[in-house]
């Protein structure tokens, strides 16, 4: 199938960065939209010109790495999937696809496609842990969890930290992730301790990356490739004014 | 404090500030409307339009433990509160989101539930500008026709007799039932009132109340602009 593609490409994080046109002429519908990616650079490179920066690891649609914005849907129009898991039978013969990087102040772009999304790394520093007796590991199945907190923390865990809830959400929020990070460990009896520091701490470092606010779109469900639930926003929003309106020292005591 | 200072700093912080002040205004169109019904009812056998007693009835509430109008000024006074803080809030968050993503897409597909959560801010003014309006015309009467201080049923008549008028609150109202199906549903949302069991009941409840609302305010109008009331 021919393509036209129009990327942005952009050389460094100070460059003002443009949109190009590429003819994609020998696209075939089995390839995934990484692997028609790489055919395009591939031509470029023959012709001595520099191929488009795009982010990758597992193309297994696990890690997170991949993602940009495609035709103006984050992962691109297929649901609750990954750019490197869409194949290119989701687009027809003589197609114009744009493509372009995760837009947001706190997701910086470094080179084309890649944005540096540090920020989420910083979110998860300051209260996605929790604390472990180090040492000989513990029996399994120790610690009894219902099957419903279980089946809820497993649901949340399945975010990849890809950010195109926020590339999604017309605020670039990322109330998605930073709420299934937070509902994860609240549902479960080890992530106990420091569940209302971890609240405080995820929401402050959230918002001082200059994130936006959520004002319940919904955008970034729909974008989910891992289809989180919106309702671990509110969840979120539970704790958050439960640890503020909670005067006593509350988890390990390391905010006033 | 500190916590509820670092809450308020928050984005949640100001977004609880947003539903719990929208919540005491939906609370007041709520009440606001099922007093408006009562210009669907006749006369007493004395000539007075239930209408007119009740607003008396509203401005002598709590009397005489209160002075004349007490209450109604203190409702004044909270729902002017309410407002302040409603709209001193989203400007707050208009702003935040601005600086969050400074540049949007070449090509963008709105991935949003609905059509109402993003006209919630055009949607806002349209409210604010529509409350101003609606102040002068039925409580201070500037931009009343032929306003009669205290003669609320008579008041409403002449003004609904105008298409013209009626059509300003017709859009009013629809504004407002969009306001409502996106703010009712944020509000639990916001607010985390929220359970596995009960979350699908949250959007019904919404649409019942937007619309509940939308129908029982232009009930009257509807009825004083074809003849039935007068
Ligand atoms: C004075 C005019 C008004 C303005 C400027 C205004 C503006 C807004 C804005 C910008 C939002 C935030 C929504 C978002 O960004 O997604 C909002 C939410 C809301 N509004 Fe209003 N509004 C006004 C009047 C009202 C009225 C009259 C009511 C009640 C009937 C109301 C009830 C609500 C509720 C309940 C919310 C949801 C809060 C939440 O998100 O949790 N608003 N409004
Ligand atoms: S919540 Fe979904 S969209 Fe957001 S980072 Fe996690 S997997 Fe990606
Ligand atoms: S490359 Fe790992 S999820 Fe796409």
């Amino acid at each position: 199938m021919k393509l036209t593609l129009h990327v942005w490409r952009q050389s460094g994080p100070n460059d003002v960065g443009r949109h190009e046109r590429y003819e994609a002429d020998d696209v075939s519908e089995h390839m995934s939209f990484l692997e028609m990616l790489d055919v395009v650079n591939e031509r470029l490179t023959e012709r001595g010109e520099e191929p488009i920066a795009f982010e990758h690891d597992c193309r297994e649609g696990i890690c997170g790495t991949c993602g940009m914005m495609i035709n103006g849907v984050p992962h691109g129009p297929k649901s609750m999937t990954t750019a490197c898991q869409l194949h290119m039978r989701s687009f027809r013969d003589g197609d114009e696809i744009w493509i372009e990087p995760w837009r947001a102040t706190a997701f910086p772009v470094l080179k084309d496609l890649v944005v540096d999304r540090a920020g989420f790394d910083r979110i998860i520093a300051s209260g996605g842990y929790v604390t472990v007796r180090t040492g000989s590991a513990p029996d399994g199945n120790a610690m009894p969890v219902p099957k419903d907190d279980a089946d809820a923390a497993f649901d949340a865990a399945t975010c990849i930290g890809c950010g195109a809830c926020v590339a999604a959400c017309p605020n670039a929020s990322a109330m998605l992730f930073t709420s299934a990070k937070v509902a994860h460990l609240a549902a479960l009896p080890q992530g106990q301790t420091e569940r209302w520091d971890r609240v405080l701490g995820m929401v402050e470092t959230h918002d001082a990356e200059g994130f936006g606010n959520c004002t319940n779109h919904g955008a970034c469900e729909t974008a989910c490739p891992k289809g989180i639930s919106i309702d671990y926003i509110a969840q979120l929003n539970r704790d958050l004014i439960r640890a503020t309106l909670n005067a006593k020292p509350v988890g390990n005591g390391t905010r006033g | 404090m500190s916590r509820v200072a670092t809450l308020y700093r928050s984005t949640v912080g100001k977004k609880v500030l947003m539903a719990v002040s929208g919540a005491v205004l939906f609370g007041f169109v709520f009440v606001h409307m099922v007093g408006n019904l009562k210009m669907l009812f006749p006369p007493d056998a004395a000539g007075h339009y239930a209408m007119d007693v009740y607003a008396e009835y509203l401005r002598d509430f709590g009397y005489p433990l209160v002075p004349h109008a007490g209450v109604l000024w203190i409702a004044r006074f909270v729902l002017l509160v309410a407002v302040g803080i409603h709209i001193v809030s989203a400007v707050q968050l208009a702003r935040l989101s601005r600086a969050a993503r400074p540049r949007g897409y070449a090509k963008e597909k709105s991935l949003s539930l609905s059509y109402a959560s993003r006209t919630m801010r055009w949607g806002g003014v349209i409210l604010l500008l529509f409350i101003v309006y609606h102040i002068l015309h039925f409580t201070t009467g500037q931009a009343h026709s032929s306003f009669v201080a205290g003669a609320v049923h008579r008041n409403y008549v002449v003004a609904f007799q105008s298409p013209i008028v009626y059509g300003v609150y017709f859009v009013a109202q629809l504004a407002l039932c969009f306001h409502l199906y996106h703010g009712v549903w944020s509000f639990f949302q916001t607010l985390g009132l929220s359970h596995p069991k009960y979350n699908h009941l949250r959007r019904p409840f919404a649409v019942g109340f937007a619309l509940v609302v939308f129908v029982g305010f232009l009930t009257p109008p509807t009825l004083v602009l074809v003849g039935v009331v007068s």
